[in-house]
């Protein structure tokens, strides 16, 4: 259950001049979900995009330090972006379905990764969908376009989507704040769900969210990690003066 | 009260000048529909026009128009689709997509009888190809090649990153992204810069008389008919302008009928093409 999954080791990250994350060293556990908290514009985004290099889309962008995957440095020469990000897939923070058909949309990632067997297609599209507890609704219409479902049901749909690479971590950058409470539930009870397999890396300024459905939480602040460690004691008793400001409201 | 006249005039004048506008168009279509209809019989659309037999015909001018249609699409197409994703997705705003997007600019503007001159010495001339459907499609695609390069263009500007970032977040790398994704995307765009390019093909007359000729024989079919492409060849519109040139008026209304189906066709049909592919995707 302590497995370390991900190590950043003094991760600094630039853009241009902005100096977006300061020496930033944490560990996350394998299977476990981890919340990333903090008032916006602190590097929360920042952070899990180094995680699968996003950053790396970005240009003027300098990045110091290492992440490390299962004790693999991912920004060492030579690595296979396209496999890591198979590993490590992500949801957005608005829902993102591609402009084709449901069955497409699950199917594109392993298309991507060189998967053409129809049998074997579609037994990952309805295994992801069940996965995204998704399938009842949409089983009836796979050929029919994403687009006509609902901000909820798209955002499942992109779950479907990261899972059906059959990746070891996901990462979700506030995943229910285009949601409305019905989908948010959904979505969170889902995530509690995916620990079982996956590695999960949510964003949220939701401090209950974080309360509720994770096992470790990051409090950022101005780039730095400022306090890491179980979600049950960085609520209840924080060490930093600055944790407990923000989870008692004074600021963000 | 007096508040209430000025409105109700203006919506007068509104309703008015539309109406004006509807009936001018019908009434130019009706007028050239009246003259021209008596023409259009099977031998006019069937047969090339025959000195000894004293009968007119315009299937060659047909065929040639289909010929340049085509051929000029298949040059401007995968180019200027391709300038436009180069410029939205590779090209990151330097000074090279400003040029491009200057020239661009004004090659669209331009009068397109000094595309004709032009393509007449250069592709003709220099490269040797005179007279010819090749001569004047090349000519016709570098004329047509800012339109459709522009709405590729921003149809591509209209696809949200949303897509490209989620792509990108599934390990696609950035060509199969804009092969999967992004040119669905803009079919629609991509598909109207088409027509627009189809329509002023159409049309062309000037430029396409200096490059292409005037040719009205029908393809060999001994010599096959890639071979017509290296020949001379007159479209319809060509073939109009002549007619009207020798005062021969029933025979270029008569030719004006097939125009404005032919456009109408054409239309009819690209949009069901872009109405299909919305479906799809
Ligand atoms: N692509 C970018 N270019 C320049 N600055 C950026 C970029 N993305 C984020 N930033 C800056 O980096 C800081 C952290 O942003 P972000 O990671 O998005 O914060 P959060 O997700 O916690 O709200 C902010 O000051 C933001 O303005
Ligand atoms: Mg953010």
């Amino acid at each position: 259950m302590d497995d370390i999954k991900i190590r950043t080791d003094h991760l600094n990250l630039y853009y241009g001049r902005t100096h977006a994350l300061k020496n930033v060293s944490v560990k996350i556990r394998a299977q476990a979900v981890t919340a990333l908290i903090g008032p916006s514009g602190c590097g929360k985004s920042t952070f899990l995009k180094t995680l699968n290099r996003m950053n790396d889309l970005s240009g003027n962008v300098r990045i110091e330090g290492g992440v490390y995957l299962d004790g693999k440095d991912i920004y060492a020469p030579g690595v296979d972006v396209a496999k890591l990000r198979r590993k490590v897939g992500m949801v957005f923070q608005e829902p993102n379905p591609f402009p084709m058909s449901i069955y497409d949309n699950v199917a594109y990632g392993p298309r991507v990764h060189g998967i053409k067997d129809h049998g074997t297609l579609e037994k990952i599209v309805e295994e992801s969908l069940r996965g995204a507890s998704i399938w009842d609704e949409v089983k009836g219409r796979l050929r029919k376009s994403a687009l006509g479902l609902s901000g909820g049901q798209k955002q499942r749909l992109c779950i479907a989507r990261a899972m059906a690479v059959e990746p070891e971590v996901l990462l979700m950058d506030e995943p229910t704040s285009a949601l409305d409470p019905a989908s948010t539930v959904k979505v969170e009870e889902l995530m509690k769900e995916l620990k079982k397999k996956y590695t999960v890396v949510v964003v949220t300024h939701n401090m209950q969210q974080a309360a509720r459905v994770s096992d470790d939480t990051f409090f950022f602040l101005m780039g730095e990690a400022v306090e890491t460690g179980s979600t049950y004691s960085l609520f209840s008793k924080p060490r930093d003066r600055r944790t407990f400001d923000y989870i008692n409201g004074r600021f963000g | 009260m007096i508040r209430k006249l000025a409105d109700s005039f203006i919506l007068g004048m509104i309703y008015g000048a539309a109406f004006f506008s509807v009936m001018l168009l019908v009434g130019i279509i009706g007028y050239v529909f009246v003259k021209g209809f008596p023409f259009v019989h099977w031998t006019f659309l069937t047969t090339v026009t025959s000195i000894l037999r004293g009968s007119t015909g315009i299937a060659g001018n047909l065929v040639n128009t289909f010929y340049v249609a085509v051929l000029t699409l298949v040059f401007a197409v995968p180019v200027g689709v391709g300038a436009a994703v180069w410029m939205n997705e590779y090209a990151g705003g330097g000074w090279g997509v400003r040029l491009i997007e200057f020239t661009t600019q004004t090659l669209a503007g331009m009068p397109s009888v000094i595309f004709g001159l032009f393509g007449m010495v250069f592709f003709g001339g220099t490269l040797g190809l005179g007279y010819s459907v090749l001569t004047g499609s090349l000519t016709l695609a570098v004329m047509v090649l800012p339109l459709i390069t522009h709405n590729a263009r921003e149809a591509l500007r209209a696809v949200p990153d949303s897509y490209r970032i989620g792509a990108a977040g599934m390990g696609a790398t950035k060509w199969y992204m804009i092969r999967t994704i992004l040119l669905p995307a803009a079919m629609p765009g991509i598909v109207t810069g088409i027509i627009l390019a189809v329509g002023r093909i159409v049309g062309e007359s000037a430029a396409l008389l200096l490059t292409a000729g005037s040719g009205y024989l029908l393809p060999q079919s001994g010599r096959g008919l890639l071979h017509k492409v290296l020949e001379s060849g007159g479209t319809l519109t060509v073939q109009m302008y002549l007619s009207m040139s020798k005062a021969r008026y029933g025979e270029a209304f008569g030719i004006g009928v097939v125009l404005l189906c032919l456009v109408l066709a054409i239309n009819l049909c690209v949009r069901l093409i872009a109405a299909y592919t919305k479906r799809i995707f």
